[in-house]
């Protein structure tokens, strides 16, 4: 646990960040390649409310971000919006440098963005490895004639899908339960599960909501190490909706914080910690100036 | 004046359809089940009517008020016996419970009596309305029909708008846990919806036959297909959806049927339901329900 | 390597072919022994059809999770294209019967494939019950349109009509398709060996297409939908794909049993029969291959055994019905069902608790 946050700490004083001009910052090491999303004035309205209002930020390719805010702020309508499971009323999104405009969830995923759900939501009646396998679903094609008549493609491509899923899940220890059901699993292995079903899908943004909801300390220090780990491995961008503001500080490189549907604050953790408008947010407004 | 006479007779089947429709929807809105069985309710309505007629001798009105007390205790019967167990199975398994019963009331009636159709002209016979010199005749089966509907709509909307029970039927409709929660006796509620629905579908039933008068144990099962068709159309768990949607069916299928063709009038009126359902996925009162994320 | 080590996966896949071709031998047997009645000989072909259709239709309700009331119509579908094609090539002088039926088998699968796909497109933009009233109205829409179809054949071809027979305008041809009475003098080539192996195909289909890649990519849409579209996975595309190849099927079901009769009436492929198949299914266990084929089975020869009670056969089957759905969920059934899973599974293996996956 201690080794954890040293780890986190000296990440956090590797990190540089630099503002990108009128959008955001990002690490500087990011500084040379496209951003891996960036959204310019995002906005979507349910019945006339504004959900999410005006919501720009740049990710760098290798940057762990954080998107904080008080309950009901709109951090998940973010990630609805960004995996397209809602249509913006406004703004452009962009991955990987391409607009996103039009596009179903399936096709957003194929371009690269991959998230886990607040409320877990696994094929609950496939087992582990299959619910990895689906994920792998577009990394490799195998087409509907091959697979009924058993052509030698169709068995070469099964056992592409089942090595790979194999591997993926040693990442996370989890190839002792590769034939368990995955809805029989216990809590914490089915987040770690989404987790790999979504890095099956080979994204170049990763959104993580509520990775830590429902974990013990000791859990969520493994999974501080193992969310850096993946951007160690896989070298891409993660985004992550979080309460737990000790993961958050110790992990995230940038922070965005959202109320309201409206970015009150962005910046380094540090900077974050000392903002009034954050502190405000969250604790309401403090008479007589004292934070 | 034939297409008066064709709006009339379709407002009329229409009508018939939207009582029955009335039954299909607020059970499917308490319950979230299709109710198969619920066409071959108004079958047995019919027949307790018929027999209390023609076989007891009484008068019509009586005859009416039986085959809707029997109806509403053979809907709470049922629903105790076959549903109730089920509350907290897969639907399907519901719908297959349906079924059975379906095809149990249908071989029931078979067996008590016969599978030779009943006329059933003899129980409503008033003399029919002569209009514009004679030019249009309204049956007074048809003028009663939809007089009937209507007064139905009126009181169900009363009910379920004014009173505590019917209060308490739309909680349940909305949120089945949360209006316990709140002190609503849901099992007694759901039993309440399915009497309500049951004795609907036995007036339906005699209406149905007075204006079609063969009576034969298959005789509520188009209806009934097309009862819940009209309660999909209108919106279903919608009350207002459901006469909506009855009144419509039964005048595109007597316009069909008198410019389309008898044996096509069915096909145009289930591609009626698939086009609006096309265009307006939850009906045309329903309210779209989206999954959170 | 033993039985017992295969994957769980090819064990019930080898249980459900071991079960269809036992079944075939012991059916063969008992025959040539003449242990057979009449009746229940009769049956036979028609219960591979229902094995058919039933496995088929599991593909759509069981794998992909989409209620359908509208099976029967391509069945019916896949019939009538079967009565057609085997007269015209009858017409064209192919005597042999096995060409016959493999000719409007392929075709019948096709065209009912094709409509499945058509009727696909518009089903597959709704959900739930509104997608089972939808795919339950094409049904009757098929079923009504065959009323009205008046289709021969001479030596110039085929013939079409919507009014009636004598509008064909032909000479000296043969009707296949006569409007409300349906198809009349077919060549009854279908046979139970025949029959095992429509059995055969389609189980293979169903089997082969749920353990593939498409296959799971159909059961994850139907596990969590939204979750599926956000690994990548067009979920239209597989919901279509289960459906039309479940109507393919139907289609090839459709020409084995419409073989059996010398003729066939639109309306016999109606709601009811639908109902009927989905009932096969429902009983059968969703997804489960073999529980379809076996309930398949008994509940077509159900009938036919209680056919001394003729009257109350029905009845019977309807109280059975009902008892099979409602006894597994009444508070008696499940503390006996508690008390024998106790009793018998002492140290029954859970899956590992939190915390103790580190076993391996």
């Amino acid at each position: 646990m201690s080794k954890l946050t040293d780890f986190g700490k000296q990440r956090r004083e590797t990190t540089k960040m630099v503002p990108v001009p009128s959008v955001s910052i990002m690490p500087e090491r990011d500084l040379g390649s496209a951003p891996a999303l960036e959204c310019l004035h995002l906005g979507i309205e349910f019945g006339g409310l504004k959900a999410v209002d005006d919501f720009n930020i740049t990710v760098g390719r290798t940057e762990i971000c954080g998107l904080i805010g008080p309950n009901g702020a709109g951090k998940t309508t973010v990630f609805n919006l960004l995996t397209k499971v809602y249509q913006p009323t406004r703004g452009t999104i962009m991955v990987d440098g391409k607009d996103t405009a039009g596009m179903n969830p399936a096709k957003v995923n194929q371009l690269g963005v991959a998230r886990t759900f607040q409320n877990i939501r696994l094929f609950n009646t496939m087992t582990v490895e299959e619910n990895v396998m689906v994920g792998l679903h577009n990394q490799r094609h195998c087409g509907l004639a091959t697979s009924v008549l058993r052509l030698p493609h169709h068995w070469k491509s099964e056992r592409w899908y089942q090595e790979r899923a194999l591997e993926l899940l040693d990442i996370f220890d989890m190839t002792g339960l590769a034939t368990h059901e995955a809805g029989s699993l216990p809590y914490g292995a089915q987040r770690r599960l989404e987790i790999v079903r979504a890095l099956a899908t080979n994204p170049k943004l990763l959104l993580l909501d509520e990775p830590a909801a429902g974990m013990n300390p000791s859990e969520t220090a493994d999974l501080m190490e193992n969310i850096v780990k993946i951007r160690d491995t896989f070298q891409i961008a993660i985004m992550l909706i979080e309460h737990d503001m000790n993961l958050v500080m110790n992990i995230c490189e940038g922070l965005c914080v959202l109320n309201f549907g409206k970015i009150i604050a962005k910046g380094t953790p540090e900077e974050i910690q000392q903002n009034e408008a954050v502190i405000e947010a969250y604790l309401g407004k403090q008479k007589g100036g004292e934070a | 004046m034939e297409f008066l006479a064709n709006l009339i007779n379709g407002m009329s089947l229409g009508s018939v359809y939207a009582i029955i429709a009335l039954g299909y929807t607020m059970v499917y809105g308490i319950a979230k089940m299709l109710n198969f069985a619920h066409g071959d309710i108004i079958m047995v309505g019919a027949y307790i009517c018929f027999c209390a007629v023609s076989y007891l001798g009484l008068p019509v009105i009586a005859g009416i008020l039986l085959s809707v007390v029997g109806c509403t205790v053979l809907g709470i019967v049922i629903e105790r016996l076959a549903y109730k167990p089920l509350r907290s199975a897969p639907s399907l398994n519901v719908l297959i419970t349906a079924i059975g019963v379906s095809y149990f009331l249908q071989n029931a009636a078979l067996l008590i009596m016969g599978s030779d159709p009943k006329s059933f002209s003899m129980i409503l016979s008033l003399p029919a309305l002569h209009l514009f010199d004679g030019r249009l005749t309204i049956s007074a089966t048809a003028v009663i029909t939809i007089l009937a509907c209507v007064a139905i709509m009126v009181a169900l909307t009363m009910f379920t708008g004014r009173t505590k029970m019917g209060k308490a039927m739309r909680a349940c409709s909305e949120d089945r846990d949360a209006a316990q929660l709140m002190g609503i006796n849901v099992n007694s509620t759901i039993s309440m919806v399915f009497a309500i629905g049951s004795g609907l579908a036995a007036i339906a039933g005699v209406l149905m036959c007075a204006a079609y008068p063969t009576l034969m144990p298959t005789t509520g099962s188009m209806p009934g297909i097309k009862a819940f068709t009209a309660a999909v159309l209108g919106g279903i768990g919608s009350i207002p959806g459901a006469a909506l949607g009855g009144v419509l069916l039964g005048i595109i299928e007597i316009f069909a049927r008198a410019y389309i063709g008898t044996q096509l009038a069915d096909a145009v009126v289930f591609a009626v339901l698939i086009v609006m359902l096309l265009i307006r996925p939850a009906g045309l009162l329903g309210k779209p329900v989206n999954e959170k994320v | 390597m033993g039985f017992m080590h295969l994957k769980p996966q090819t064990h019930s896949t080898v249980i459900t072919y071991a079960i269809v071709v036992v079944a075939f031998i012991v059916v063969t047997l008992l025959d040539g022994m003449g242990l057979i009645s009449n009746s229940l000989s009769g049956q036979l072909v028609p219960i591979c059809a229902y094995v058919s259709l039933a496995v088929s239709l599991n593909l759509v309700v069981g794998v992909s999770g989409e209620l359908s009331l509208g099976h029967a119509g391509f069945m019916s579908v896949g019939a009538f294209t079967g009565v057609i094609v085997a007269g015209c090539l009858a017409r064209m002088g192919v005597e042999s019967e096995l060409l016959l039926f493999a000719g409007s088998a392929v075709v019948g699968a096709v065209v009912a494939g094709i409509i499945g796909f058509l009727v696909g497109i518009p089903v597959m933009r709704l959900r739930g019950d509104y997608l089972a009233i939808v795919t339950l109205a094409f049904g009757e829409i098929i079923k009504n349109l065959l009323n009205n179809f008046y289709i021969g054949v001479d030596d110039a071809g085929l013939h079409f009509s919507m009014t009636d027979s004598s509008s064909l305008g032909m000479s000296q041809g043969t009707i296949l398709i006569n409007g409300p009475k349906g198809a009349v003098g077919i060549d009854k080539i279908s046979t139970f060996v025949l029959g095992v192996v429509v059995v055969l195909i389609t189980v293979a289909v169903v089997l082969n297409l749920m353990h593939s890649r498409d296959g799971r990519a159909i059961m994850a849409v139907r596990d969590n939908r939204i979750a599926a579209e956000s690994v990548g996975i067009n979920t239209t595309k597989y919901r279509l794909i289960a459906f039309t190849v479940a109507s393919a099927l139907a289609g090839m079901a459709g020409v084995l049993y419409a073989m059996n009769y010398s003729t066939v009436i639109p309306s016999q492929f109606d709601f009811n029969q639908s109902i009927l198949i989905l009932v096969y299914v429902v009983l059968g266990g969703m997804g489960n291959i073999s529980g379809s084929i076996i309930s398949a089975a008994f509940l077509t020869v159900l009938p036919e055994v209680l056919r001394p009670i003729n009257n109350y056969r029905m009845l019977i089957y309807a109280v059975v019905l009902i008892l099979v759905m409602v006894v597994p969920h009444t508070k008696v059934y499940q503390r006996a069902a508690d008390a024998l899973r106790e009793r018998f599974h002492k140290a029954a293996p859970k899956p590992a608790a939190e915390g103790g996956e580190a076993d391996e």
